[in-house]
């Protein structure tokens, strides 16, 4: 499953982070790295961007973006 | 207090830099402002549009604030600069003495992420642990004492936003630069990394950092700043490397990435304590003001809250400022009135030049400070990345993100202030799109045009009379149909580049702290008036000029004639009756309006006029509207007292502004052409609307985009593809008018 497949409430521990251009990068460094938990929090009104709870803090990202995010099933 | 280089020189000590870091979202300006007060001042680095803030941390000691950045990995030209001050690759810009790195005790997994790497600069180095209050609150307690012996660096608790702790990170800092060792990294590179960076750094002659740097930034701001140092074959010996580590598994991003959140889980666990807590103000809040109904329904209310507020609350106070200005021009004329040099040179440059352009610039003053009160105070208390993350969806549509809605926003009361703010995009290409599409959003200086030409020429008659307010609202959505296009192309072409991450902090709610909003306020305001002022200034001057020369001396001689004539009629001064007084004076300023008239049609802006009246026939206009638009270059709202002086009106009406619409709305009712056609019907005015719409008349909007962009030739762009869009645009409006009226 995937970060941008997720209901809000629903989450888990990260697999892997794809990519290891910018974008992947930045990610990783803002806490997206394997092994940490990771929760939606909630969906923005017209459906994208989506707020997601990691490393006890609060970060907004696409889906296009989340969806470079693999849980652990 | 000063720490003015010359001085420092002079009695020989040399001045300390120490420079602070740190993620956004840390209290990072509140705990500049709380240590530097009064000294802190704002320049520009120069070629690119940062922001330069120092101030005196103590005598003897600047202290230098760079922008806020997740990461010392680069990607923009904010973090490079924060990469090229701590390194010592700024130009101008020694480098520092020591670094304060300023973490959030509430999120400090994140925040230390950034001192890892900070730590391999190699400079001494203060930690400040900020906001340890609302950490507290938050359920999360930091050992400061046991997190300082872990990572091996003085750590002080502050809460900078009361002052907390200032004393201390003072003393703190005066003994870093007195004998603290420089910090070394706390790990090893994996033997694959290391061994790259070794040979990267013999093989192009630059430091471990750099080449780290360069290495796992892939299409980063180092690897930039290497090849232009070190010419292609550095790159190419990059490439290699980075093809290398990714054939072996090891690709060096995500190694280094992995490796400090492992070294800070562990350094971190012993020093944090973490109770659970209830949900926080801030879920609280969010659970409303993000809401998929809720949420967008006060979003819309709270931006039509500041728009109207803007846009009304502004007025009295720009017609205040006006009124000031009016009064002086009155008083300054009132001077020369009797004395040798009335209605000479002097006093028109006087007054209709100095004073209408000094005018012209401080009248946008009270917008620009409303807007950026809002601004600083929804940014500080966190709604702004709200706004973004609800707003993001709709500006994709552009190709643009969420950053970009308040600027564009902004730009409906007025551009200036809208560009000025498209600084809190980070993506400069986001931003430069943002600029060039911003002046397209129909702003205030356009209402007295639209109002005019409703009034005058949109029949009132059908739907009730709401089609003149239909058009006026038309022409708004002109504007934002033509920008979509605009921004799309312009990203696709000029400013074409990756779709940069939307990966945004959403930071938890706080009470905005007075300072740093005072002081949003206060440079936007300085920074507009100084450094665009002096331009648009003098751009009054020369369009005065224009306006004011050649003076034929035929025309006052015939005007001196008229008036003779005229007062022949009359028996002598003593002898008049009151009728007979107030008669001949109605006929006096009659040809003065006259005199006026005539001297600006044979102005060399007038000639202009009459020059190009080919190129605007096609839009169905003459000579006269084509003097005006001309006029109106320097500011659109200046169409309306151009045409007032054209239609021998005079410049101003004693009436009120109704009366003087009328009046005016009248006079252009009754212009016909040579041929005894009226000139103006609804095409004409629709296609002057659209003109006005589209046109770029604005000279403080093109300066204030040479400010932002760092380049004359985004305001030379902006000019020439908007003038060009009006003049298509109103050409196509006038000719399918006319072909629909038949």
């Amino acid at each position: 499953m995937r970060l941008s497949e997720c209901a809000p409430g629903q989450g888990g521990r990260i697999a892997k982070v794809e990519g290891d251009d910018a974008i992947g990068q930045r990610l990783m460094e803002m806490g997206l790295i394997e092994g940490v938990d990771v929760k939606v929090v909630r969906i923005a009104p017209l459906g994208d961007p989506i707020e997601i709870e990691v490393q006890h803090y609060k970060l907004s990202l696409r889906k296009s973006e989340a969806q470079r995010v693999e849980l652990a099933p | 207090m000063s720490v003015a280089p010359s001085q420092a020189a002079a009695t020989g000590a040399r001045v300390k830099r120490v420079a602070i870091i740190g993620n956004p979202n840390t209290g990072k300006t509140t705990l500049f402002n709380a240590l530097t007060g009064l000294s802190a001042r704002v320049g520009n680095y120069p070629g690119v549009t940062v922001e330069k803030k120092t101030g005196a941390l103590a005598p003897g000691i600047e202290l230098i604030d760079l922008p806020g950045t997740y990461s010392l990995a680069a990607h923009s030209p904010d973090e490079m600069v924060a990469v090229n001050v701590l390194h010592g690759d700024q130009d101008g810009e020694p480098r520092p003495d020591a670094i304060v790195v300023i973490a959030d005790a509430g999120n400090l997994q994140r925040n230390l992420y950034l001192l890892t790497q900070v730590m391999e600069i190699g400079l001494p180095i203060v930690v400040a642990l900020n906001m340890v209050d609302a950490a507290k609150q938050a359920g999360v307690t930091v050992d400061a004492k046991l997190l300082s012996a872990a990572l091996g660096l003085p750590v002080v608790p502050t809460v900078a936003s009361k002052g907390v702790g200032m004393n201390e990170l003072r003393e703190a800092v005066r003994s870093a630069l007195n004998d603290a060792a420089p910090t070394k990294p706390l790990w090893a590179w994996p033997p694959s990394i290391k061994k790259e960076i070794d040979a990267l750094t013999s093989a192009c002659g630059i430091d471990a950092f750099l080449a780290g740097r360069a290495l796992i930034d892939e299409g980063g701001s180092a690897e930039a700043a290497l090849a232009a140092r070190k010419g292609e074959n550095a790159r190419k010996a990059l490439h290699e490397a980075r093809a290398r580590l990714k054939a072996g598994g090891a690709p060096p991003a995500k190694l280094e990435i992995q490796m400090r959140y492992a070294w800070i889980g562990r350094t971190l666990a012993p020093c944090i304590d973490r109770q659970p807590a209830g949900p926080s103000l801030t879920d609280k809040l969010d659970r409303a003001l993000t809401h998929r109904v809720l949420g967008s329904f006060i979003f819309v209310l709270l931006m039509t809250g500041v728009f109207v507020t803007i846009f009304v609350a502004a007025r009295p106070l720009m017609d205040w400022i006006q009124a000031g200005f009016d009064w002086l021009g009155g008083e300054l004329s009132a001077a020369f009135a009797g004395g040798s040099l009335e209605g000479g040179m002097l006093e028109s440059l006087l007054v209709k030049g100095v004073i209408a352009g000094v005018s012209g610039v401080l009248v946008f003053l009270p917008q620009i400070a409303f807007l950026f009160l809002f601004i600083a105070l929804l940014e500080d208390c966190g709604y702004m990345a709200r706004a973004a993350f609800l707003m993001d969806r709709v500006l994709r549509f552009c190709g643009l993100s969420g950053h970009t809605f308040i600027p564009l926003m902004s730009s409906f009361a007025c551009a200036v202030p809208g560009i000025m703010a498209t600084r809190t995009i980070s993506n400069q290409r986001d931003r430069f799109t943002t600029i060039l599409i911003a002046p397209l959003m129909s702003c205030s200086a356009r209402i007295p045009v639209y109002g005019l030409l409703c009034y005058a020429f949109v029949p009132h008659e059908p739907l009730y009379g709401l089609l003149p307010a239909l058009v006026f609202a038309a022409m708004y959505f002109v504007g934002i149909a033509v920008a979509i296009p605009v921004a799309l192309i312009l990203k696709r072409t000029l400013l074409k580049g990756p779709t940069p991450p939307f990966v945004m902090e959403l930071p938890p709610y706080k009470m905005p702290t007075p300072r740093v909003v005072w002081q949003r306020v206060w440079e936007a305001s300085k920074a507009f008036t100084v450094r665009a002022g002096t331009a648009i200034f003098a751009i009054s001057i020369v369009v005065w000029a224009l306006l004011y020369f050649p003076r034929p001396h035929e025309i006052g001689v015939e005007y001196d004639a008229k008036r003779a004539a005229v007062r022949v009629e009359y028996p002598a001064e003593e002898l008049r009756s009151e009728d007979q007084k107030k008669d001949l004076q109605d006929k006096l300023d009659e040809l003065d309006k006259q005199e006026t008239g005539a001297y600006l049609r044979a102005s060399y802006m007038g000639r202009m006029g009459h020059f190009i009246e080919p190129a605007v026939r096609p839009l169905g206009w003459d000579w006269r509207i084509g003097i005006g638009a001309l006029a109106s270059f320097p500011a659109r709202e200046v169409i309306v007292s151009t045409l007032r002086i054209i239609y021998d009106l005079g410049e101003e009406s004693g009436g009120d502004e109704e009366g003087s619409r009328k009046e005016l709305a009248e006079r252009l009712q009754a212009s016909t052409w040579p041929d005894g056609r009226k000139v103006y019907n609804l095409p004409v005015a629709l296609s002057i609307m659209v003109f006005f719409a589209l046109c770029a008349q604005c000279a403080s909007t093109l300066v204030t985009i040479k400010k932002e962009t760092g380049a004359w030739k985004w305001s030379a762009f902006t000019f020439f593809y908007m003038t060009g869009l009006a003049y298509v645009a109103s050409f196509a409006t006038y000719q399918i008018g006319m072909l629909l009226m038949g």
